[in-house]
Order: C-alpha cells, then structure tokens, then sequence
C-alpha cells in the first residue's frame, strides 16, 4: 500500500466520472493535435508546390531606365548606364542569413542568334537546376547534357522544323537537338536553351549573366527579408519578389495558424474547467476519506500527492487517447482542407510529446486547487460535516 | 508520569453572533494502559474532548500534554506525524474507504510509513487476525457486516502500534449483541497493553472500561 495505491483505486471505483474527465480532456487534446497537424501537414504541401511553382525571386542587372510598354505593347525602353551581373557573384547569395531556405539558384544569359534565317532568343541556362525549378517541363527526347546539345520551346521547334536528334548550326557550330519541350503555353516555347558556359561563349558574354531566378523554400521565412538579404549581398543588381500567389496563400495559411492557435486557446480553457469542475466534485464527494486521511496522521502533501497522481494519470491517458484520435481526425480531414489530394500528414514527435505533455501540464495545473482544498480540510470539520 | 496529562482545557466555537462554550476547564490524568470511557449527554462536550486529544482540534486555551509532548506547541505538519506515530482512531460511522478492501483499509495507515509492500501486508493481515476478521482480507467494505466492519475500523486504527487508541462512539451503530463482542475486543486490546479512551454514551460500556469520566455542559463531574 502507498499513496498511489489509494489513487489508482479510487479512479477504479468512479469509472465513470473519471471516463467523463477523460473524455473532456482528451476532445481537447485532440482538437489541438487535428489542428496543428493539419496546419502543418498545409504548410508543408504549400512548402512542397512553391518547389514545383519554381522561382519567387529575380534577379536582373540594375538600369536606370524607363520601360515604353502600355496595355501590354511595348515598344522597347530608353536605357543608360547599364550594368551587368558577374557569374561569380552569384555565390554570396548562399551566404545570406537564410540561406538555408535558398532551393535553388538558375542564372541565364540571354541574347539574339540566327538559326536556319530565323531571328530567336538563345538562353543559356544551368540544366540541372533548371530542371529542379521547372518541375512541370515535358520533354520529348533527353535534357541536354553536353555543351553541344540545346533544348527548344516546342515554338521553336516547329519554326525551325527541327525535333530530338536533329542537328541545327548557330553561329557556325553544329548542335545536336537533345530534346523538344511540350507546349507550355509561356515564353519558353519559343526559345533555345543552350548550356550556360556555350551560351555566353556564343553571346560573347563570358563570366557574365543577364539574370537568376532564386526558388526559394519559404513557408517559414518571409520572403522579403530574403529579397533584402540578397540585394545587400548584389548591390549593383535588382531583386524582385515573384510568386505573390504563393506568398498570398502563405498568408491565408498564416491566418488559419492563427485561428487554429485561438481555437486551441478556447479548447484548453475549456478543458482545464471540466478537470477543475471535475476534480473539485470529487474532493467534496471525499470529505469523509480526506477526514479520515488526514486523522490518521497524513500530512497536507500526501493529501495532495494522491490528488494530483489521479490527476496526472487521468490527464495522460487523455494526452495519448487525445494525440491518437486528434491525428487521426487530422488524417481524415486533411485531404479537404490541403491543397493537393496528396498531401501527406505530418507525424511529428514533438506534437506527440508536446501534445501528452499539455494534457498532463493542464490536469495537474487545474486539479492543483481542488489538491489544495483537499488539503486544507480540517479532519474534525469533515469529518463532522457528514 | 501519566500519559495523558489535560491541564485547564477550553474550547469555544463562534455560532453565529454567539459564543458556544464547548469545554469550560477541562482537567484530565490518564495513565499508560488504562481504559476510560468519557460518558456524558448529547452536547456535554465528549467528542470535542476526544478530538482535542486527537490532535485535530486546537484547543482555545489550556495544554494537552501526551506522551510528555506537547502537542498543540509542535510546528507545522509535526501535529500530523504526532498523531500517524502514537494515536490510532475508531470512528462511530466507521469511515473505511469504500473502494479498499479490508486488509487495504488496514494498510492505509501504514502508506506513509517507510516499510516493504511484504512486510505492511504481514502487520496488516496479523491486526486483522487479531479482531478475528483473518479469513476476509479481501472483502469490500459493502461485503461486510456492520460489526465486522467496526473491526477493521479497529485493525486500522491498531496496525501502527499506537500509544493511544481513541474511540468515538464505537458501538452507536451496532446491535447489542454485536456491541457487546466489540467491547470485549477492546477490553481484550487494553489486557494486551493497549491504552484506550473511548467516547461514548450507553451506559453498559462503561464496565468493560477501568474508569468513566462523565461530562456535563463541558466540564468534568467525576472521575
């Protein structure tokens, strides 16, 4: 016979109340994990499209000119001054402070060619980070993989009839035609992409880049401070937020995360009430026991030990029923509430640690009152009082 | 030197606007190994005398002085480990825990005490034989009769070795007949050595005790 003893049993005798403070906790608990999970099941997809969605940041030479484009003609710009992006600039963006966020980093030089007496736009890019980005590229054939293969837009494939395995000449250099992208429906489709060292080669454009597209992973990180961050690193380059989609959808996300944390706030209040209604009952129920405890010579903290052990081992059943039907509930409710029909769950540690460490942390606050009156009861008065 | 020595003791409650004067100069001697009964009428001031003795009731004025400590001078929680070490109680509603089953109840006492689980189950199974209840360790109270029930109110209050055993209207439940085996099981205690001061009101207790204190409107009329 110890303390405990005398806790397990009474929780024996008084199933169902005790079921009923079981139940009220672990609803709580399982509000809480369905809602953490899923928000961060949610960002985690949108983590996962913004890879997929490619760049959210540009990177262009900076000028001091003025575009000359209106309702969507343009009829070139007045340029002065123009400055240019060295290729090995390029790696200080990896030294920015969240560089960890940083996916993947696409430089491209631009410039005009002549191809079989058709004018194209020639873009020299990095193909395996270009790829990485541009995840929703189709392609018949092969990506290029040697310096003399290009890949085309399908556009360009058609205007110079030209498809996988054929070879073209720029610039008096004969290049093989890898591969051919299926339509896009961008500008992509109409032009030639060539390795970046041929292409600035052939531009006459060595060591340099007309601009980069920087994916980045940021679900976590705001994007502007990224844009900032890299501009103090490129000062004598443009950087531009993208994808102000993505980032929109970020910030509905931030505010279901917020409304989730509120929802959780009135769901732990709530469930910190039943277990002090609960507890409370209970100790007045056992007057005559706390009388006779404390006759017999127990001291005020023993009182509060068996207390708060009932409390602790009701509250971390609840924590474990409450993290399994709140991932459960999370598990269902997912595939209607996430972007992608294939969003996976999360299962993290932390929320199945944390969420039994929060049912246990909020029995044990909330009984600790009931625990102190028990405590406090003088054994003649209850011992009288029945 | 007595075991029990009560000295000028007072006890007032505040009812209301009024002052109810439940003990007016109580003055007591019991000895180690005596059986006193403390008779007297409903309201004479006999449970508030044994709770005093218990250690539960701090006294508005005078001294309890037990087993040469007194006791309403010691600090804090001590009052509490006083009355676990030397004082063993018998309650008139019996008061076992309802979810334990006898030997459990017997062993309550013995949850604060630093022993092995084997060795409480032992001293508990020993009390209980003692009352004569050997052969229903397991019963729950519910599974009892009222007289049975008393008895493991009785090893409970007897499972620590206890200086003093105080009893408030133990019988007041009973049959006669049942009344009359729990006295003698106490008389059978007292031969053993066992101090016991009982409270209560039927007169026919009083000849298994060695001496009655009588009370009346809080003050002592003979002893």
């Amino acid at each position: 016979m110890k303390l405990h003893t005398i806790s397990i049993n009474n929780l024996r005798r008084r199933k169902a109340k005790m079921a009923f403070l079981t139940v009220g906790l672990t609803v709580g608990i399982a509000t809480i994990v369905t809602l953490v999970t899923l928000t961060r099941s949610m960002s985690s997809d949108i983590e996962r499209k913004m890879d997929e969605f490619g760049a959210n940041i540009l990177i262009t030479p900076q000028n001091n000119g003025l575009s000359m484009n209106y309702g969507g003609i343009s009829l070139g710009g007045v340029t002065f001054d123009q400055r240019e992006i060295l290729q090995q600039d390029l790696a200080s963006i990896k030294t920015i402070t969240n560089s960890k966020n940083i996916s993947a980093i696409a430089p491209k030089v631009l410039g005009g060619v002549t191809v079989g007496g058709h004018d194209v736009l020639l873009v020299g890019v990095n193909f395996e980070s270009e790829l990485k980005m541009k995840q929703w590229w189709k392609i018949f054939g092969e990506a290029p993989k040697g310096d003399n293969e290009v890949l085309l837009g399908s556009d360009a494939s058609k205007v110079l009839n030209a498809g996988a395995g054929d070879s073209i000449k720029i610039k008096n250099e004969t290049f093989m035609v890898a591969g051919v992208l299926d339509q896009t429906g961008s500008q992509d489709d109409a032009l030639v992409f060539a390795s970046l060292p041929k292409a600035q080669k052939l531009l006459g454009k060595e060591g340099k880049i007309t601009l980069a597209e920087v994916a980045a992973l940021c679900s976590g990180c705001p994007i502007g401070d990224m844009v900032t961050q890299i501009a103090e690193k490129l000062p004598g380059a443009k950087v531009s937020a993208i994808q102000q989609v993505v980032e929109g959808r970020l910030k509905a996300l931030d505010q279901f995360k917020r409304f989730s944390y509120a929802m959780a706030g009135v769901v732990i209040f709530i469930g910190s009430l039943i277990v002090f209604v609960t507890m409370m009952g209970s100790v007045n129920e056992r007057t005559a026991e706390i009388g006779v405890f404390r006759a017999i010579g127990f001291r005020k903290s023993h009182i509060m030990r068996i207390i708060l052990f009932e409390a602790a081992l009701v509250s971390l059943l609840a924590g474990l029923l409450g993290y399994a039907v709140g991932m459960t509930g999370a598990k269902l409710t997912l595939p209607f509430m996430a972007e992608s029909k294939n969003a996976l769950l999360l299962w993290d540690s932390t929320v199945a640690f944390g969420s039994i460490g929060l049912a246990v942390t909020l029995g044990l606050l909330a009984s600790l009152y009931p625990a102190l009156h028990a405590s406090k009861m003088d054994p003649t008065e209850a011992l009288r009082a029945l | 030197m007595a075991l029990i020595e009560i000295t000028n003791l007072k006890k007032h409650y505040a009812s209301g606007d009024d002052v109810v004067e439940a003990l007016r100069g109580v003055d007591i001697s019991i000895e180690a190994g005596e059986f006193i009964t403390i008779m007297g009428q409903s309201g004479s001031g006999k449970s508030t005398l044994l709770s005093v003795l218990g250690g539960m009731n701090h006294p508005t004025s005078g001294e309890v002085l037990m087993a040469g400590v007194k006791i309403y001078q010691l600090p804090g929680e001590k009052l509490a480990d006083f009355r676990a070490l030397n004082l063993g109680f018998v309650f008139q509603s019996f008061h076992l825990i309802p979810y334990l089953t006898a030997i459990e109840n017997v062993m309550v006492p013995l949850a604060i005490v630093k022993m092995s689980s084997d060795k409480k189950k032992s001293v508990a199974r020993t009390a209980l034989e003692r009352v004569g209840l050997g052969g229903k360790l397991d019963r729950l109270p519910n599974q009892l009769s009222g007289g049975e029930q008393e008895r493991v109110a009785i090893a409970r209050a007897i499972v620590n070795n206890p200086h003093i055993l105080l009893a408030d209207e133990p019988t007041g439940n009973l049959d006669s007949t049942t009344s009359e085996e729990v006295m003698a099981l106490f008389r059978e205690l007292n031969d053993a050595g066992q101090t016991v001061v009982m409270v209560t009101h039927n007169q026919e207790n009083g000849k298994y005790s060695d001496r009655t204190i009588s009370l009346k409107d809080g003050r002592v009329l003979s002893h």
